[in-house]
């Protein structure tokens, strides 16, 4: 083989390269993320529910947090109506914290695990965390 | 035929290593841009376009100048021309990155950029002008790529690049038409609200891009054995002398209605750059400069005993790009804000960091250009042996 | 981009389905509603589709609103400081004292607010009154036109609005603006905002930014903050409308407007 060490070095260095991901994360426990919703607010709820099924909300979260910032920002319809016929305020601040007031560990946790940074937070002004260990 | 770019001399590659190196030091202060924001700049609420849109201006017209080789090679079969044309369009090619650079390092939320495309808004100019560029980048790739590549194999260019060259003179005229119209269709900053703005941004392109095209052939052929020919030089500077008087010629027509006219606001920002207004006379000394070459630059360009003599030329192209830079690449822009909504002024100086992210993006540009070179140049000099 | 409606009700429909039965068995809860504002019964009797975004029913609705500054009844320094600080403090305005400072509604002395109507001779009480200034909100905005992104825009009832989350902070409209209403944050504007109020949000580095007219407000069905601080000194209502107070007091006094000769129609008025 003609060049047989410049090869072989230019191979090594490639895998050394393409399996980057798999040396930086060696052993280095893979938690599953595990979101809380012990809230003080959640906690006085009789039936635990979200505006939308747990399910839902879980696959479509983003989707519909888009949804609503370019209805209230650009629409300016501000209330939402649930597939339960239930209104709500459009809004990071008055709906969602006001339950998940733990953004730590509500929001952050999976958000983290899937090593995604958005970037609501730049603007959005995050709960208070005291509020949700109930010092409010 | 890129493979070209990675063979070369041991000076090529100190140069390049030099570009990449260089080019380091000025991401470092991009990165700090980044982090900290456009806060790191000279530019403020009243002044909020600098250095970097003044640089981009200016390139727009670099860029477009290659129409100046493509009109007498390609629609007057000015054969002089063959040998310097791959040259203009890589050039253009290297202008155009750099524009689209410059955009994007004054950008607030640069992660943001695809917008421009996934909500186009058919009703700004500035849509229109990231469309006209991209365009011409790509044709002006297509167009010098094919010939060069034609060329290599010995072989006449392929049937469908004519009407691309003939379309890309148009384009040409359109990135800077449009580039001014960015400008010159604001209400409220009377410096730029003028007519004249994309006539005065045509001659000024068509002056100096070609002036930095010959001053930067000068250089290469100190390094490189192939030549583009002295009939080429001289018709081009030709072209440059034709192109600086109608430059200056438009600016003195500004003039005369801003000062014939009386009207404040017409001669507040020529107050501003030539004499100082309120006091504030910071960019008064490279004003007079700026004039003071361009009467320099006329003055060897015009007799062509002068223009004929490489080294009266390389003085008159010299004075003439320092010239239209003054003029077109810096006070255009921070005299435009002035004076500001509130007849107040401000005054608008870049910081050491904007100016090394300028010389980054330019240091871009001319490893751009370098590659591109180094490839037709070996292609050329092959072709000749 | 709104999100396709019939996808979303699809998301919704599928996977609301289940969960509808077992809340509807489980009760309602009132705890969602503790923060909602409006009125309820008005948004049942308009019998909306359920997974659709309403207005809200109290919204303040006008065809062009439009604002009267009577700068006769601004007569202390409390006068305006009244009206600037509560629009600081809702929007959360950052106090930058450079040259990258931001602003939605400020005062400036009548020659730097009005240029081109102003002489030398004139009354002595005008020239040194200072004039609130604030977005025009511009009946044919030069912002909106050359915005790139459609990150500004111009709303049904003629407000010119920003969109924080579009915006790409290359201030074509600062240079558009040719009444120096737009700021552009240079750098985070948090660690100068003095206290944040958690209801709105702050802007993020690299967006431009200026004043809505309290958009936000007026569809909750509240009027501008400054308004309603001013103490009857700043008359908001529709422009369209003949009987609407802001209509009543332009027919009745002498006004002027900024820079009318550019013909962008601007909605701040000013009685002198």
């Amino acid at each position: 083989m003609y060049n047989s060490g410049k090869i072989i070095t230019g191979l090594v260095l490639f895998l050394g390269v393409v399996t980057m991901p798999f040396w930086f994360n060696i052993g280095k426990a893979d938690v599953k993320p595990d979101p809380s919703l012990d809230t003080p607010v959640i906690r006085q709820m009789k039936v635990k529910h979200c505006i939308e099924s747990k399910q839902f909300m879980i696959d479509n979260h983003m989707e519909l947090l888009n949804a609503w910032r370019n209805a209230v920002v650009r629409n300016n319809k501000t209330i939402y109506v649930s597939t339960a016929g239930q209104y709500f305020t459009m809004s990071l601040e008055d709906t969602c914290f006001h339950c998940h007031s733990n953004e730590k560990q509500f929001c952050d946790q999976c958000h983290t695990y899937a090593n995604i940074q958005p970037y609501c937070w730049e603007c959005h002004v995050k709960p208070v965390e005291e509020a949700a260990n109930g010092h409010r | 035929m890129i493979e070209k770019a990675f063979y070369g001399s041991k000076k090529y590659w100190i140069w390049v290593a030099f570009l990449l190196a260089f080019l380091g030091v000025c991401f470092h202060f991009y990165l700090l841009q980044l982090r900290e924001g456009l806060t790191i700049t000279g530019m403020s609420r009243n002044v909020s376009w600098g250095l970097y849109i003044a640089q981009f201006t200016y390139l727009v017209g670099v860029a477009a100048s290659a129409v100046m080789l493509v009109i007498p090679y390609y629609l007057h079969h000015y054969k002089a021309f063959s040998r310097m044309m791959i040259l203009g369009e890589f050039m253009a090619i290297a202008a155009v990155s750099m524009c689209m650079l410059f955009i994007f390092v004054d950008l607030g939320q640069p992660m943001r950029v695809m917008n421009v495309i996934l909500y186009p808004q058919l009703h700004s100019v500035m849509f229109w002008d990231m469309s006209v560029l991209s365009g011409y980048l790509v044709l002006n790739l297509l167009i010098g790529w094919t010939t060069l590549e034609a060329e290599r194999k010995d072989a006449p260019p392929p049937s469908w690049v004519k009407p691309l060259i003939y379309l890309s003179v148009v384009w040409a005229i359109s990135i800077h038409t449009v580039t001014a119209f960015l400008y010159a269709g604001l209400p409220g900053r009377p410096y730029w609200l003028s007519a004249i703005m994309a006539a005065r941004f045509l001659a000024g392109a068509f002056c100096s891009g070609p002036a930095i095209l010959l001053l930067l052939v000068f250089f290469v052929q100190k390094f490189v054995k192939y030549r583009v020919g002295d009939e080429a030089i001289k018709a081009l500077s030709k072209i440059v002398a034709y192109a600086m008087s109608a430059n200056v010629f438009f600016l003195l027509l500004e003039i005369f209605t801003a000062f014939y006219s009386r009207i404040p606001d017409d001669m507040n920002a020529f107050r501003y750059l030539f004499v100082g207004l309120d006091g504030h006379t910071a960019l008064v000394p490279a004003m007079w400069v700026s004039a003071g070459l361009s009467i320099v630059s006329l003055a060897l360009l015009i007799p062509p005993q002068f223009r004929d003599n490489t080294k009266l030329l390389t003085i008159a192209l010299v004075s003439l790009v320092v010239a239209t830079w003054i003029d077109k690449g810096f006070s255009l822009i921070a005299a435009g804000f002035v004076p500001n909504p509130f007849d107040r002024v401000s005054v608008y100086l870049p910081t050491f960091p904007e100016v090394m992210i300028a010389l980054g993006v330019y240091t871009i540009g001319l490893l751009i250009l370098t590659i591109l070179w180094k490839v037709a140049l070996s292609v050329k000099e092959k072709s000749i042996a | 981009m709104d999100i396709d409606k019939r996808k979303f009700l699809k998301l919704v429909g599928v996977s609301g389905a289940l969960w509808v039965g077992s809340r509807l068995a489980g009760g309602l809860s009132s705890v969602f509603n503790i923060r909602d504002r409006f009125d309820k019964q008005a948004l049942a009797d308009a019998g909306y589709e359920v997974g659709t975004m309403v207005p809200d029913p109290g919204e303040l609705k006008a065809k062009q609103w439009a604002m009267a500054i009577d700068v006769r009844q601004f007569k202390t320094p409390e006068d305006y400081t009244r009206c600037i600080q509560a629009c600081d403090k809702i929007h959360n305005i950052p106090d930058i004292t450079t040259q990258q400072d931001i602003k939605w509604i400020w005062e400036e002395p009548y020659s730097a607010a009005f240029p081109e109507q102003h002489n030398q001779y004139m009354e002595a009480a005008l020239k040194s009154t200072p004039i609130l200034l604030l977005c025009n909100q511009c009946e044919f905005p030069p912002c909106v036109r050359v915005c790139p992104t459609g990150a500004t825009f111009k709303r049904q009832d003629g407000i010119v609005m920003m969109d924080y989350h579009r915006c790409i902070g290359c201030r074509y409209c600062m240079a558009a603006c040719p009444y120096g209403s737009r700021s552009f944050n240079f750098k985070d504007p948090r660690p100068y905002i003095k206290k944040i109020d958690p209801a709105y949000p702050t802007r993020t580095k690299g967006v431009v930014e200026k004043c809505d007219f309290c958009a936000e407000r007026l569809d909750q069905g509240l009027m501008p903050a400054c308004v309603e601080a001013s103490k009857g000194a700043l008359i908001f209502g529709d422009l369209r409308d003949p009987d609407s107070d802001v209509r009543k007091v332009l027919s009745t006094n002498f006004s002027i407007r900024r820079k009318p000769e550019l013909g962008t129609q601007p909605n701040v008025f000013y009685i002198l």
